[in-house]
Order: structure tokens, then sequence, then C-alpha cells
């Protein structure tokens, strides 16, 4: 089998690590990365952090292939994905929700939902209907409006479509980029549940870009900071929010 | 009697309508998929016909040279895409829009080349001689009625491709929010392919129609091009709907200033209509709320 059917069919069961390895990413001639290494553990959640600019978004587009990895590894369960194109990178099992513009408001909610499936091998499709229902059952409002236009969603319901939609392409590991950005503080609250509860229940591996460190913190059982590029701490959520000097130096809280 | 004139205009007007509504369907295709303007779709409808007709005197099957032109369109479109399209996405806008004349040059140059510079007449699948309601002209052929039934067809098939399949739901994705759609597993780049090889597809269909009105040389589809992306433009190039509605607007407006006022003043009217719209909602009549880089 080659790596990537090996990868593939191991998406359908257990959790995944993945570990990025001294990455060097960029736009044109600008390097944004420049070797950045984490360990994002097997269905817990780890929160990566810092300022605007820091690097956090550019980390979670190369990991899902969106920008090419120039230098370092990038090891879904042992599998090197670094250089694959997001279209491999979904089917081995790495799913990407991108900060808030996942919505598309032209299309229903289930037309929205179904293109999670577009990764799908042709022999899996008969379970499709099924698969639907089993994210309607775990998000209700989403069922209640499932024929409406996106566009008439709340911002909550908004993200949950667009958590929804990357589970349904079945990943092992989810990387979230700022899912709290816009909401109301009692939604933000929601949200911040349902991703403990993915990775508690699903067993799924999260990797949490958030601007608002204070709440990614808390649910968080691995931190990285990250400063113009580069790794500037690394250790689990508790310690990170205990370290008054980071917090105030990085994190602006 | 007025009536019937008026009934004659329009009827006729609806019938090239449905021609520039292919047109502009073919161009909007395009505009959802790449964001760009495919300035060769005339072109490539014109060697298309060319095919046709040259199929046409080789098999003296009319039937066998359309369903070629049409597969050759699919064909045109998506060889385009994927040869000297492809490599000017990601860059500067500029590049495709020239890349796209530069094609249409090379299609008329082509077509010089191996078929000559001289008219040609097209033939129809049916009889072109106006239909009689109790001996009152109606001012449309059977041959018209084909050509609306045709495109009319060929649009309710794309609708219902677009709204009720997967393969609809993955070209529709990857025209709203590329990056979705390519995170969540489609191939992109094979969309695109689809879409202009659709796109080769009604424009074949258009120069088979409106050809036998207008005879074939290698600029022929020139003019037709220029009413089908003034009919995109009104629809707003992002609206299915709206190319088929600028079409059908344009047709009819244009046959009533040929037929009240004088043939020679049509370009001059759909530029004016083209103008009066844009003044009013400047992305086109069906546009959604979206700001559209020009």
């Amino acid at each position: 089998m080659s790596a990537e059917a090996t990868a593939a069919s191991a998406a359908n069961d257990g959790s995944a690590s993945l570990a990025v390895e001294g990455l060097v990413a960029g736009y044109g001639g600008v390097t944004v990365l420049d070797g950045v290494t984490v360990t994002a553990d097997a269905a817990g959640i780890t929160a990566v952090l810092g300022a605007n600019g820091a690097g956090k978004t550019t980390l979670l587009r190369a990991v899902s292939g969106m920008i090419k990895a120039r230098r370092g590894r990038i090891l879904l369960a042992d599998h090197d994905v670094a250089g694959r194109s997001p279209e491999q990178i979904v089917r081995a099992g790495i799913a990407h929700v991108p900060e808030g513009q996942g919505v598309i408001p032209e299309l229903t909610v289930e037309e929205n939902l179904r293109i999670g499936m577009m990764s799908w091998r042709r022999g899996q499709r008969t379970g499709r209907g099924a698969a639907l229902e089993e994210e309607y059952a775990r998000f209700k409002p989403l069922a209640d409006r499932r024929r409406k236009l996106a566009s008439t969603l709340s911002g909550g319901e908004r993200q949950m479509l667009v958590i929804a939609r990357a589970l349904l392409a079945r990943p092992r590991v989810l990387l979230l980029d700022e899912p709290s950005l816009g909401l109301a503080p009692r939604v933000m609250a929601q949200v911040m549940d349902l991703i403990v509860q993915l990775s508690r229940e699903r067993g799924l591996t999260i990797l949490l870009v958030e601007q608002n460190a204070r709440s990614a913190l808390a649910i968080a059982d691995h931190g990285v900071v990250l400063n113009l590029g580069r790794v500037v701490a690394s250790a689990d959520g508790a310690t990170l929010a205990a370290d008054v000097a980071l917090r105030h130096h990085y994190l602006g809280f | 009697m007025p009536v019937v004139e008026f009934l004659q205009f329009t009827l006729s007007g609806v019938v090239f309508g449905m021609i520039y509504a292919a047109i502009a369907l073919s161009l909007v295709l395009i505009w959802r998929g790449t964001r760009l303007l495919n300035f060769a779709q005339g072109g490539m409808a014109m060697l298309t016909t060319y095919v046709a007709i040259e199929v046409i005197y080789k098999t003296h099957s009319y039937w066998a040279g359309f369903v070629i032109a049409l597969v050759a369109g699919l064909i045109l479109g998506a060889a385009s895409e994927l040869t000297v399209v492809r490599p000017t996405l990601g860059k500067p806008e500029l590049n495709s829009v020239i890349v796209t004349i530069g094609l249409l040059i090379l299609f008329e140059g082509l077509a010089g080349i191996f078929f000559g510079g001289q008219y040609r007449s097209f033939p129809a699948a049916f009889s072109v001689t106006g239909l009689k309601v109790n001996g009152t002209p109606l001012g449309v052929s059977r041959f018209d009625v084909f050509t609306v039934a045709a495109v009319l067809a060929t649009t309710l098939i794309l609708a219902v491709m677009f709204r009720y399949t997967t393969a609809g739901l993955r070209m529709r994705a990857a025209a709203f929010n590329a990056t979705v759609a390519r995170l969540s597993g489609i191939r992109v780049a094979r969309v695109l392919t689809v879409g202009w090889a659709l796109a080769g597809l009604l424009g074949a269909l258009a120069g088979v129609l409106v050809t036998p009105s207008t005879f074939l040389y290698p600029n022929s589809m020139d003019a037709i091009f220029v009413l089908g992306f003034t009919a995109a433009v009104i629809g707003g190039l992002d609206s299915p709907t709206g190319a088929v509605v600028g079409g059908l607007l344009l047709g009819v407006a244009l046959s009533y200033v040929g037929g009240y006022l004088n043939s020679d003043l049509t370009s001059l009217v759909a530029l004016g209509i083209l103008v009066v719209v844009l003044t009013i909602r400047p992305n086109g009549l069906f546009a959604g709320a979206r700001l559209r880089r020009v």
C-alpha cells in the first residue's frame, strides 16, 4: 500500500497524533514560519497562541497543504504528509476549519454540510445520509434549518456548521482557526465546550489557534506560544496560564 | 396589423435572445469558476461550427455535424483551459485576459488557414420558412422553434445538474469558495476544466444555431459574442439565471429597435441598455450583494 492509502485507511479508526517538525513556510519571498516544531498528542487539545502575525494561521495553512512547506516534516501518525495537496491531506485525515470564512452563504445549510463528504471514496457513499443525520442529532439548530440558506444563520450556528462540515470528512485531526472570533461570550463558551467534547468523546486530536488565549488555555491539554514564526514556549496549559511574564509578553492577559 | 407585427418582432427577438443567452451562460460558467472573461468564446464557437460544416459535407448528415460540433466544443474548452489558461491562474488578472484574447486571434487565424476566409452558408436542421397561423405569418420558422427548444433544454439540464447532483454541488462550492472546496477534498482544478468544457459546449451550440442566419467566416461569431457578453453583464456575470434573462431582454429589445426603427441602431442600443443597467445596478440585474473586482 502507498503511504497515502495507509494513512487514509487508518483515517476512520482510532486517534492519531500530529507532529510538525522544523517547519519552514511562508508566502512568496517572505518566511513566516522559521523552523516550527509542535506536537499535538492523540485525542488531546493543543492550543497555538501568540500575537497577530506570529504565524498561527500560517501554521494551520501549511499543515493542511494550502501553502507548501519549504522544509520540515508534518507527521500524521508517523506518515509524512508535507508536500501533499489539501485534497490529499483531508483524505489522509486532517480537517481544517479556516478562520471566519468557512460558511458558503449562497448554499443551503445541508449543501454546506454535504461538501464535507466530498472527500469520501466511491465505495463509502451509501452512508452519507446516515452521517448527515448523525451531525443533525448533535447540532439540533442546523437540523431545523437544513433547507434554509446558510446566510440566514447566526454567528454561533455558522461556527457549528463549519465544525459539523469538518467532522463529516471523518478526520482524526481537526485544525480550528479562531473558532471564537466574533461570537458572544455565552456562544463562545458553548463552542469551547463542544471542542472539549470532540476530543474526549470522539478522540479527535485538536490543534486550536486562538487569539483569546485565556479561554483556549482553559480547555487545552498543551499550549504552544509562537512569536515571529518561532516557538517561544511549549508547556501544559496550566503552566502557561500561570507564567505571568509570558502572559504579559505574548498573550496579552 | 400592429399587434401581429409586435408579436413577430417579439418572437424573433426571443429566438436571437436564446442564442445570446447561450453565449452569456458559457461566459458565466467560466467567470464563476475562474473570475476570468473568456474573450475566445466566440472564436471557439466559430471553430466548432467549421467542424460541423466539414462533417456535414462529408457525411451528408446534419445531426452528425451537430453532435460532433458539441463534442468538439467540450474538447476545445477543456483543452484551452488545461494548456494555456491554467498557467495564468494565480497570476495578475491581466495575464489571463490577454491569453484569452490571444486564443481568439489564434483561432481566427487557424480558421483562415484551414478553411479559407470566404463566406460559407451553413444549413439549418429544419425549414427556415416562416410558420403561419391561419395564414398570418408568425415571423419565426421551425428552425427558430428548434433553436429556442435546444437552448432551453440545455439550460434546464445544466440547471438540474448544478442544483441536484453531487457533481453540481462540487462545481458550485468551487465557484463560491475555492478555499473551502479544496479543504473539503474537492479537486478544484478538475472542476475548472469541466466548467470550461461545458462553456465550450454551450458556445458550440450557439454557433450551430446562429450561423444559418449569418454565414460562416473566421470572424462570424464576433458580433454575436459581443451581444452575448453584453447579456451576461446585464444579468450580472455571476448568475446563470441572469444570463438567460439578460439574453432574452437584449434579444427582444434589439428586435424592436431593428423592426420599428432601424437595424443599424442595434449595436448602439445594446450599448445604451448596458450603460443604463449598470448605472442603476452596477453589478448587473441578478448579482448578489457581493463586491466584484473588475
